[in-house]
Order: C-alpha cells, then sequence, then structure tokens
C-alpha cells in the first residue's frame, strides 16, 4: 500500500512553558510534553509501542514514561531529526512493526540543566579541518556561505534583513513568542555583528523547551477521540558534507532539495497547493535557501520574495507563521517547533492562523546544512 | 590556546605534510577526481588507490565571513576573516584570509597559501596573491 496519507498524527503539543526554564532536565522536558501530546491524542503512555527521539535516547524516554516499546528510533541527525522520526514511523506503522509512536524533544538549550555542552570531537572531520580556524560556532559556521550568495543573486544586505523583520511580524501576533516587539531594517543592521554579514538579529533564539508528537494509522486515527487528525502526505531526508567546506553549493542546500521534493512528489501535491511553510530557520538565510531548494521560487528570487512581503501576514505564502527560531523559540534541535507550527495551521488553531490551510511543508535542517528532512501534513480534505 | 588538528590515521599523512610546509591534495588514481578533506576511498568511485599529489597553493575566496567575536583563543585576533578557499585543484579548505585592510576580503579574491607555526605543528593559511 503507499505511504502518502497512511498515518496521521494524532497529539501534538509542546512544553508546558518555554523560555527559560532552569527547574527542568532536559529530560524532563521530552517528558512534561510528551504528557501534554498523549493528553491531546486522549491517549495514555501504555497506548504507546513506538518511541523517537533525539538529544535523550528513546529507551530513556520510554523507561521514564514507564514504556516498554517494540519500536525504537534514536536518529540523531541534528534539528531535522523529529522529520526522520515521522518518516521512519510512517513506514514502520504502515509495515505492521508497531501502532502509535510517540516522537519527542526537549532541550535545556539556554540554562543547560542535564546536558553536554556541544563541540566537535578534536578528531572528528569537523574538528580536525574547521575548529583550528575559531569558527564562532554555528554563527559563523552555517552562514559563510552568504557572501557567496549576496555576490552571485545581487542580493543587498537591506533584503536580507527582511527576513527577520517579517518573522516578527508574525511571532508579534503569537503570545508564546518570545521576543513579539515589531523591528525594522534599521534595527537588524545596526544589532551587533557577530560573523559579518550576519548580526544578532540574524540568529536564532536560545531557549528551554519541549515538544511531542503522537502517529498512528490513518485507520486508528479515526477511532481516537482526539483533535482533527494531520495526515502525513510526504516525507523525505537527505544530507551531505561533514564539513562546512565540503558542501556541493555555498548557494543552496543539495540535501534540504532532494529530501523537499522528495517529500512533495510523495505527497502528489503541486507548490501551488501549499498554504502554509516553515523553513528552519536558525540563522536568517536558511529560508531563503529552503524557498529556492524547494522550488517554490527560482534561484536567487527568495530575497525579493520575501523582501516584497509575499511570505509576510497577508502574504501568499505564509513562512514560519509562530515567529520561527528567531522569535519564537529555539532550544537547539528546533525542527520539533516547526512541526508543531504546521500541525496547528492545519488543524485550524495556530495563533496566527492562516485562512484555510489544508497543505503545510515543513523542511528542517541539521547541522550547518549537513541533514535535512521535510514533511507534507495536509487536512482530512486532502486524503 | 589555538587547537591543531588532531589527526585521525586517514589523514594523518596530510597534516604530516602540513607540518612539514608543503599543502597536498588527494586524488584517485582510478578516476583521477581530486577530493578534500583526506580519506581512504575516493567519494566519486569507492576505488581504495589513494595518493596525495602537491597543490599549487593557489585559490580564490569562495565565500567568507568577518568574525567580531572569536572563541577561546582567537577572541584578542577579532576581527578576523574566516573563509572557504577553493583551490585551483577542486576541492575547498576553511583557512583564515591574512589581509591587513578587512574591506579587501571579497568573494572571487585570488589567494595563495602560507603556513603559521601553531606550538610545533604547522596550520595553512591564505594570503591575498597580489600581496604575495
Ligand atoms: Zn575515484
Amino acid at each position: 500500500m503507499g505511504l502518502r496519507g497512511a498515518i496521521a498524527i494524532v497529539g501534538a503539543a509542546e512544553s508546558t512553558d518555554l523560555g527559560k526554564l532552569p527547574d527542568m532536565s532536559a529530560l524532563q522536558l521530552h517528558v512534561d510534553a510528551a504528557l501534554n501530546a498523549l493528553a491531546d491524542a486522549g491517549l495514555k503512555p501504555s497506548d504507546v509501542d513506538g518511541v523517537a527521539s533525539a538529544g535523550e535516547l528513546p529507551n530513556d524516554v520510554a523507561d521514564y514514561l514507564g514504556i516498554v516499546p517494540e519500536y525504537l528510533d534514536a536518529t540523531n541527525v541534528g534539528g531535522c531529526s523529529y522529520m526522520l522520526h515521522v518518516r521512519h514511523a510512517m513506514a514502520a506503522i504502515t509495515a505492521g512493526l508497531c501502532e502509535t509512536v510517540l516522537i519527542t524533544h526537549g532541550e535545556s538549550g539556554r540554562s543547560r540543566v542535564g546536558m553536554q555542552p556541544w563541540a566537535p570531537a578534536p578528531q572528528s572531520m569537523m574538528g580536525q579541518f574547521e575548529v583550528p580556524y575559531g569558527p564562532v560556532g554555528a554563527p559563523s559556521l552555517f552562514p559563510i556561505g552568504v557572501r557567496r550568495y549576496m555576490d552571485t543573486y545581487g542580493m543587498t544586505e537591506e533584503q536580507f534583513a527582511m527576513v527577520p523583520v517579517v518573522q516578527r511580524e508574525w511571532a508579534a501576533r503569537n503570545p508564546r513568542a518570545k521576543l513579539r516587539d515589531p523591528i525594522t531594517v534599521e534595527d537588524v543592521l545596526s544589532s551587533p555583528v557577530i560573523a559579518d554579514p550576519i548580526h544578532l538579529a540574524h540568529c536564532c533564539l536560545v531557549t528551554d523547551g519541549g515538544g511531542a508528537l503522537v502517529l498512528t494509522s490513518a485507520e486508528r486515527a479515526k477511532d481516537l477521540c482526539s483533535s482533527a487528525p494531520v495526515y502525513v502526505l510526504g516525507a523525505g531526508e537527505s544530507s551531505e558534507s561533514s564539513v562546512v567546506s565540503g558542501l556541493a553549493s555555498l548557494t543552496s542546500s543539495r540535501a534540504i532539495e532532494r529530501g523537499g521534493r522528495a517529500a512533495l512528489r510523495q505527497a502528489e501535491v503541486a507548490h501551488d497547493d501549499v498554504g502554509h511553510l516553515m523553513i528552519y530557520d536558525a540563522f536568517a538565510h536558511v529560508p531563503l535557501y529552503g524557498l529556492e531548494d524547494l522550488g517554490f521560487v527560482g534561484r536567487g528570487e527568495a530575497a525579493a520574495f520575501v523582501a516584497e512581503r509575499n511570505t509576510a501576514p497577508g502574504g501568499r505564502l505564509p513562512l514560519n507563521t509562530n515567529g520561527g527560531g528567531l522569535s519564537y523559540t529555539h532550544t537547539g534541535m528546533y525542527g520539533m517547533f516547526a512541526i508543531q507550527e504546521s500541525v496547528r495551521q492545519v488543524r485550524g488553531t495556530a495563533p496566527a492562523q492562516v485562512d484555510g490551510v489544508d497543505v503545510s511543508v515543513v523542511t528542517g535542517v541539521g547541522g550547518m546544512f549537513m541533514t535535512s528532512g521535510s514533511l507534507v501534513l495536509g487536512s482530512a480534505s486532502t486524503v | 590556546m589555538k587547537p591543531v588538528a588532531q589527526p585521525t590515521p586517514d589523514t594523518q599523512a596530510w597534516f604530516d605534510r602540513i607540518d612539514q610546509g608543503s599543502l597536498t591534495v588527494p586524488r584517485c588514481q582510478d578516476c583521477d577526481h581530486r577530493f578534500l578533506y583526506p580519506r581512504m576511498c575516493c567519494p566519486a568511485c569507492g576505488s581504495r588507490a589513494v595518493e596525495l599529489v602537491q597543490a599549487s597553493g593557489r585559490g580564490v575566496v569562495d565565500s567568507f565571513v568577518v568574525n567580531h567575536r572569536g572563541p577561546q583563543g582567537f577572541a584578542e585576533d577579532a576581527p578576523y576573516v574566516l573563509a572557504l578557499i577553493r583551490l585551483e585543484e577542486g576541492p575547498r579548505l576553511m583557512a583564515h584570509v591574512q589581509v591587513e585592510d578587512l574591506t579587501s576580503a571579497r568573494v572571487d579574491l585570488p589567494v595563495v597559501v602560507t603556513f603559521t607555526e601553531r606550538g610545533d605543528r604547522r596550520v595553512v593559511q591564505f594570503i591575498p596573491a597580489e600581496v604575495a
């Protein structure tokens, strides 16, 4: 049987609080979100027979909740791991390996409770070939291609600044967003320079929080008295270089393109069918690359597309409507929060709800464009 | 103290040559593909027949950021140019481009390799070709 629409998200929730949570460990944030998502689905931990997580091991999450699973997925390829968990669950549930999968995220990104500090291992390729040059972590490694993008396509600093400006407009409509005050292009360009051309306002937040999803077969979803099921229409994943210097292109992401287009193909949706889009924004250039890699605009067109307000409230392709990693929250592995917002938009329950979203695309990245996963989610009318 | 690479068995020979002041590029003896990072097989064809060949030392700045902050050991150097250099042989390397004037750093700037001492090791760096 085909996988399109074969499984549904029947529970979706974030941790009770987001932001600065020094009284919660990373594992507690997984569990807090899991309990909220199970309540959303009208299920108990004992109803779960599959567990997937990244950051904490799924066996540890399962044990904490008293679950003895028959399916474990510990895929951890960075912030998009949760997109891959959904894709793998799609295959596993459809093949009959398990029935109900719980996917959890929790990260004490800001307070660092129960967390190891992030650093590439000295003997990893990044440790050998890039760390000796003093990158300022992700803020200089991730956007290092932006100068090439500007040179190739003529993106101006003012256009680039519009990414955080527009996302702040979405955040202003979302009471749970961390940063809600409007900002201008001037504000972005006068914020401290971190790794020129990247200013502080181009960089994501660093917060504590969690999120969880409950998935089951479309058949079983009909019998659960939960919120309206959100169907997984398509999913894709890919990866490329272990080091930034090895990426095939500095002006696009091969991993986003391969994973994203596979998801769209599987979902059998055209770009015009997509009413809502989430693209992981650890830094402001990622949504621009993503818009092009996913094929929503042509090469070099994304900056003008955003600057001309196509992705802003009232625009024709609402993007990062929770405010994104730049303004909503970013724990470190943000992909779970992007999925949560796509689910809310398809359900019609988002704080900044877009009218009539039947199809939402959500794309995550891991590392510095090293991995990517995409999902196409749809309402009941799409299956 | 700035870190130096801790080579693994598959990268040791390449770093040994760096320590001798020589930049090399791994080449596949079966399909002639040139690549970095060094590894035990060719990423284009899977052949294990890989050798190190001398690089010209010339390249261009593919892209860069100017770090206005730095991690431990680098903060006092800020601002500095962290660049991806496209070598004449094809593959890229990350390195600093050592410039007197930060505004002279630009995409496509021709550069040549240089080596800086770090403890008893050497680190690959680049300088603008016109300075060299
Ligand atoms: Zn070869």
